[in-house]
């Protein structure tokens, strides 16, 4: 049948990630972004949610089963408040999602308890690299196996909480296959860049660039999973924020637009802002059913999952690039002003099409 | 549980559909374009037969009595989906129920549904026809003209007034004994809340088929003007309430119509759009282009970019179209969705025939092919049961908590 209707339970999870996304997330996120950080017990409240730890089995210390249509809903109601707090929330996920989907029983036990059990602790992902074609299915890292352990060369950027991680999933490509390797802190070889990197958005989040010189790896480090799965569930969670972020941008130009005098009427009153409007709506209201469905069929194990989660990231990123444009178009100076929080959706609608890897439900 | 499983009962109709739509549909599709005005007979009466016999006509009042999860709306999308993908002009000449029976099911007593509804399932194929639009009022539906005038000494409402544009009023009144659903005023000076609508029967004197339309494209469908003069119809042929009220209750009407017509019509844009995307994929194949999946963006050659697109953009319209007929189904107000789906799968429809033209180059400007064809074909989805400015007017009005008098 279809349905577009979420369980009780997931209606549950969404309203109290919308509380914490109104009255906690949205008021900080401005001051975070200029002075580059949240309060760490903002980021820690949010990992109270839960969201992560709903999605790990018992066994491995969490509360449930993974379905990834309850990530996605729980992640666009968490990046309507603000996309970096998000992120900061859901790094550890980075770390447990692969070791949950690629890793043998016996990585499972070891590593994902200590990161679900208690509180938020930085647990990261090194994945982007510096090309401007940068395909995870194809990276410049390699992994190479000599006599037990295998060898990993190459350089990493956009490793959030880089510094202060207590372990990374590192990938690298092993005769020519994207695989996940655990790299647990203070590594010999891994070379932490100490300046932050700086990006034209997500300033909230300490992003870093590493080196990998010859950085040698137990083999049971390696997670013997398809990177596919993994791939997947970050393509759904980006299309996922960006939804919640092109829906944060609507309704703020909406609101603007309403109380906005102009002519003797209201802006909103002119067609020309009220169709851009009617077609932003249209368009979120379209991605999100996409990446529902690709959600969906990922949990249903659909042969053509994959396919669907790359349509779903390719059209929410667009739609949120499109979307947050106009939210600034239609407040316009104002729209420029950084006091408004448009220009910071904007400048995250575009960094979507960089963010693969950096978001997993 | 939010879900996407293609009903069973569903996937069962869709098998006899697509039987018809490649067996019957495609062979005589380019026939029906260069032939206008002639009648594609065989499948009609193949259709009267076969909707009959599969429990579920194409109609677009469905019945939403049965037992069990009520699907009505979801199994009619589906099948003008598919029938669409066929032939969108051919989809349209459906006897057994069009907009003129979406009107008496969405504004009728059960009388009247009785009563006009049950020629449908007789022997021979019957149709229907809406008529809104005259030739001074097309989107701005409360500008109408057609009068009706109740003749209190014979109980008779008389209409006047002239309507153009008719889907199959030629079929309904001329080719069977159907019979059409106009909208007229009782009261000028009411504006709105002066409009009705009538149910005029074939056979009615002072009702005359006077044009059939020469189209850029859904060739197969006639589009008739229709003359009303001194038209006589029983004074229990009003759909709705007889009296004006203060409020635009008669003009709710229609709108409630749309409700349920609008995401129907996105639907046949989404049955043609997919038939597009499919053939220029296979072509594309044949000449040794396969469309790789998964790569970034930078990586993509642009025809590679300009059919993912168009797959993203065919499935997230056809999904809002799912949306809004399951809300339908489920008894939701689907006004905001129903109008979503048409702007999308409108927009959609277009940018893919367009697109797929382009892309084949001549091969796509040849007649020899049907990418041509259904570029023409497509453009109409985006004019009637509301143009794509209408519908966003209409959407805005909604996500703004407007009405037409703050937004119009």
């Amino acid at each position: 049948m279809y349905s577009f209707e979420p369980t009780e339970e997931q209606k549950m999870l969404m309203d109290a990630v919308d509380r914490f996304a109104e009255t906690d997330l949205r008021p900080a996120a401005h001051d975070a972004e200029e002075t580059g950080g949240f309060e760490q017990k903002l980021i820690a409240k949010g990992w109270e949610m839960g969201v992560l730890q709903a999605s790990i089995p018992e066994t491995y210390g969490g509360f449930g089963d993974r379905s990834v249509v309850t990530g996605v809903l729980a992640a666009e109601s968490m990046a309507w408040g603000d996309l970096a707090g998000t992120m900061a929330v859901m790094t550890p996920g980075l770390f447990t999602m692969p070791v949950l989907l690629a890793g043998t029983e016996e990585q499972k036990q070891k590593y994902i308890p200590p990161v679900i059990e208690g509180i938020w602790q930085p647990y990261s992902v090194a994945l982007v690299e510096k090309s401007f074609d940068f395909d995870p299915n194809d990276l410049s890292c390699t992994a190479v196996l000599s006599g037990d352990e295998y060898v990993i060369n190459g350089e990493k950027i956009m490793v959030p909480f880089a510094k202060e991680s207590k372990a990374l999933i590192v990938y690298a490509s092993l005769e020519g296959k994207t695989k996940g390797f655990i790299l647990p802190a203070g590594t010999q070889g891994v070379i932490i860049t100490p300046e932050r990197e700086k990006w034209m958005g997500l300033n909230a989040l300490p992003f870093h660039s590493i080196k990998l010189d010859d950085v040698k790896l137990p083999k049971g480090n390696l997670l013997p999973g398809d990177f596919e799965p993994l791939l997947d569930s970050s393509r759904v969670a980006v299309a996922a924020m960006a939804i919640g972020v092109a829906k944060a941008a609507f309704e703020y130009s909406r609101d603007y637009a309403k109380d906005r005098d102009v002519f003797g009427v209201k802006v909103a009153q002119k067609q020309a802002i009220a169709f851009m409007l009617a077609e932003m709506a249209t368009e979120i209201e379209a991605m999100r059913a996409l990446t529902w469905e690709a959600a969906w069929m990922m949990d249903t194990g659909k042969p053509d999952a994959s396919k669907q989660a790359y349509l779903a990231y390719m059209g929410s990123v667009d739609m949120a690039m499109m979307v947050t444009d106009r939210a600034v178009q239609i407040l316009g100076g104002h729209g420029y002003i950084r006091e408004h929080p448009v220009e910071l959706f904007m400048r995250n609608g575009r960094g979507f099409a960089a963010f693969t890897g950096l978001a997993m439900v | 549980m939010i879900e996407f499983e293609v009903p069973e009962k569903i996937t069962g109709i869709l098998n006899v559909i697509e039987t018809v739509a490649v067996n019957m549909m495609r062979p005589v599709a380019r026939y029906f374009d260069e032939n206008e005005h002639e009648i594609p007979w065989d499948y009609i009466n193949f259709m009267h037969t076969a909707t009959k016999g599969m429990g579920g006509s194409a109609s677009m009042a469905p019945s939403t009595k049965k037992e069990g999860p009520r699907i009505a709306y979801q199994r009619l999308a589906s099948m003008v989906e598919g029938l669409s993908w066929g032939d969108s002009g051919m989809y349209l000449c459906l006897p057994g129920g069009m907009l003129g029976s979406a009107a008496v099911t969405a504004a009728g007593t059960d009388e009247q549904k009785d009563r006009f509804l049950k020629r449908f399932s007789g022997d021979k194929p019957v149709f229907d026809a809406m008529c809104m639009t005259e030739p001074q009022a097309g989107s701005d539906t409360s500008a109408i003209r057609t009068s009706a005038v109740l003749d209190k000494e014979t109980n008779e409402w008389v209409l006047n007034g002239e309507k153009i544009f008719v889907t199959s009023g030629h079929k309904a009144l001329v080719d069977s004994q159907g019979f059409i659903v106009v909208w007229a005023t009782i009261d000028k000076s009411a504006g709105r809340a002066g409009m009705r609508s009538f149910v005029v029967e074939a056979g009615t004197p002072g009702c005359q088929v006077t044009k059939l339309e020469h189209k850029l494209g859904i060739r197969a469908s006639d589009t008739a003007s229709i003359v009303l003069q001194d038209c006589r119809v029983p004074f229990e042929n009003i759909l709705g309430s007889p009296t004006v009220e203060t409020t635009t209750k008669g003009f709710k009407g229609a709108m409630a119509t749309f409700d349920a017509t609008r995401p129907i019509v996105a639907a046949q844009a989404i049955g043609l759009a997919r038939a597009t995307l499919e053939l220029v994929k296979e072509m594309l194949e044949e000449r040794g282009v396969k469309i790789r999946y998964g790569l970034p963006r930078q990586k993509l050659t642009s025809i590679e970019k300009d059919v993912i697109d168009m797959e993203i953009q065919l499935r997230s319209a056809w999904l809002l179209v799912i949306k809004a007929v399951w809300m339908m189904d489920n008894g939701k107000p689907n006004s905001l969705e129903s109008s979503m789906c048409k702007v999308k799968a409108g927009d959609v429809v277009n940018k893919i025939t367009q697109k797929a033209v382009e892309i084949m180059g001549p091969i796509g400007y040849s007649r020899e092919f049907l990418l041509e064809k259904w570029f023409r074909d497509a453009k109409i989805s985006d004019i009637y049961e509301g143009t794509g400015q209408i519908n966003r007017l209409v959407v805005a009005r909604q996500i703004l908590g407007y009405r037409s008098r703050d937004l119009s």
